[in-house]
């Protein structure tokens, strides 16, 4: 089942990166409203078209992807240029439940325990490391390689 | 150089440096128009100053700290720096939020309670210390506090930071990864100091968690609310879920995980 989750995540992740990448709440985007037209799947309906303009909100409904774990189906809202909510229409245990997407801030797990290299990441969070503990962390991999 | 494959980024221009305060390192990373420039010195100077500042105040382990001082009705409240109200206020609020999983009166071998604000002092000190970065026009930052962090990213022209969360069970390797473009991440166990987090209702370390990773709009709060969940043990989940925070990652002391808000990606674990 482990391994539905990392699709999952990926899948989300994958619709978030094409929309325009973040929907900070704290980022006011003036004005802008400009919905990216290329979207990754059908845009088969579009609810609550042009409305006043900087606030235009629109929603995107992605064609069903079949897994082999089942169906996978998700609508997005887009506002302000921006994602404001991720909805999963279908998922393969058949429920459907709203998941907000908040400034992309879901950890997304890996599958297996990777080594720092092959992840691409530029900071790393822990337990608190101490600086006598520092030298042997990941952080100061990190570190070193930027200096 | 043989160092750049452990940063896949090396070559993304990302300017890193690196000091020690308050007994642990402080790391910055900087991505964009000042990464070696004099406003970018003087940014990251005025960090350190400011977190060397608040570690005279707030450090328990010096004898003369004002917080030590304040402990033993030395100085009152009322003459210590402004700072110190702010600390306590926030220690009583989290206190009050997490039904006493999180207080900053931490029980004693000999039955008191000593006046321990660390809890709160590292998140919020840093929160702070990161104002100092936000002026550097199109400029990314990302300053960590021992595994703590805050987070920006000035132009949407640029990718988020990737943020690996070390695994519990094997802090050398990651168990997930966040993209934040702005907000904070904390994490909260005892991978690198063995227990010394304990449950100040029991006074015993918790147990059924290995740890707990909180994203939220500010440091201040992702400390604490990871400390908080931490320390709440087998009720991290639940506990977590009344608070605003962004997403979470929650490492069950088996290596099961839990992820907020998105539960429907892990419920079949």
């Amino acid at each position: 089942m482990r391994r539905i989750v990392i699709w999952l995540a990926s899948t989300v992740t994958i619709v978030v990166l094409l929309f325009g990448y973040h929907t900070s709440t704290n980022k006011t985007s003036p004005a802008a409203a400009t919905s990216d037209a290329s979207t990754p799947a059908t845009s088969s309906e579009s609810s609550r078209p042009n409305t006043s303009p900087p606030s235009k909100i629109t929603t995107y409904t992605g064609s069903v992807a079949q897994t082999r774990w089942g169906p996978v189906q998700v609508k997005i809202t887009v506002q302000g240029g921006k994602i404001t909510n991720v909805t999963v229409l279908q998922q393969p245990d058949g429920n459907q439940r709203d998941a907000e997407i908040n400034s992309q801030a879901l950890p997304i797990l890996i599958d297996e325990t990777v080594k720092a290299q092959s992840a691409n990441i530029d900071m790393v969070s822990g337990a608190t490391v101490t600086s006598d503990g520092y030298v042997r962390s990941l952080q100061a991999a990190l570190d070193e390689a930027g200096i | 150089m043989s160092t750049a494959s452990i940063d896949g980024r090396a070559d993304g221009g990302i300017r890193r440096r690196v000091e020690h305060v308050m007994g642990m390192p402080i790391s910055l990373a900087l991505r964009g128009r000042h990464t070696s420039s004099l406003a970018a010195e003087r940014a990251w100077d005025a960090v350190i100053n400011r977190l060397h500042e608040m570690d005279l105040i707030f450090s328990t382990y010096r004898d003369d700290s004002i917080i030590n001082r304040l402990d033993r009705g030395e100085l009152m409240i009322e003459e210590c720096p402004p700072e110190v109200a702010e600390v306590l206020a926030l220690g009583e609020q989290a206190e009050q939020l997490s039904g006493g999983a999180f207080s900053i009166n931490l029980p004693t071998a000999d039955g008191r309670r000593r006046l321990d604000p660390s809890g709160v002092v590292k998140g919020w000190a840093v929160q702070q210390a990161a104002q100092f970065l936000t002026p550097l026009d199109d400029t990314d930052f990302c300053l960590s506090a021992g595994g703590d962090m805050v987070c920006h990213v000035a132009s949407d022209e640029r990718p988020a930071w990737r943020i690996g969360i070390e695994h519990p069970h094997d802090p050398r390797t990651l168990i997930a990864v966040v993209p934040i473009r702005s907000g904070a991440v904390a994490t909260s166990g005892t991978t690198h100091r063995g227990a010394h987090l304990i449950d100040p209702r029991t006074g015993r370390p918790p147990s059924g968690v290995a740890s707990v990773t909180v994203i939220e709009a500010s440091l201040t709060w992702a400390d604490i609310d990871a400390t908080a969940a931490y320390v709440q043990g087998a009720d991290a989940e639940r506990w977590l879920r009344s608070r605003p925070v962004r997403g979470a990652l929650i490492v069950w002391a088996d290596g099961a995980t839990t992820t907020l808000p998105a539960d429907f990606t892990t419920n079949n674990n």
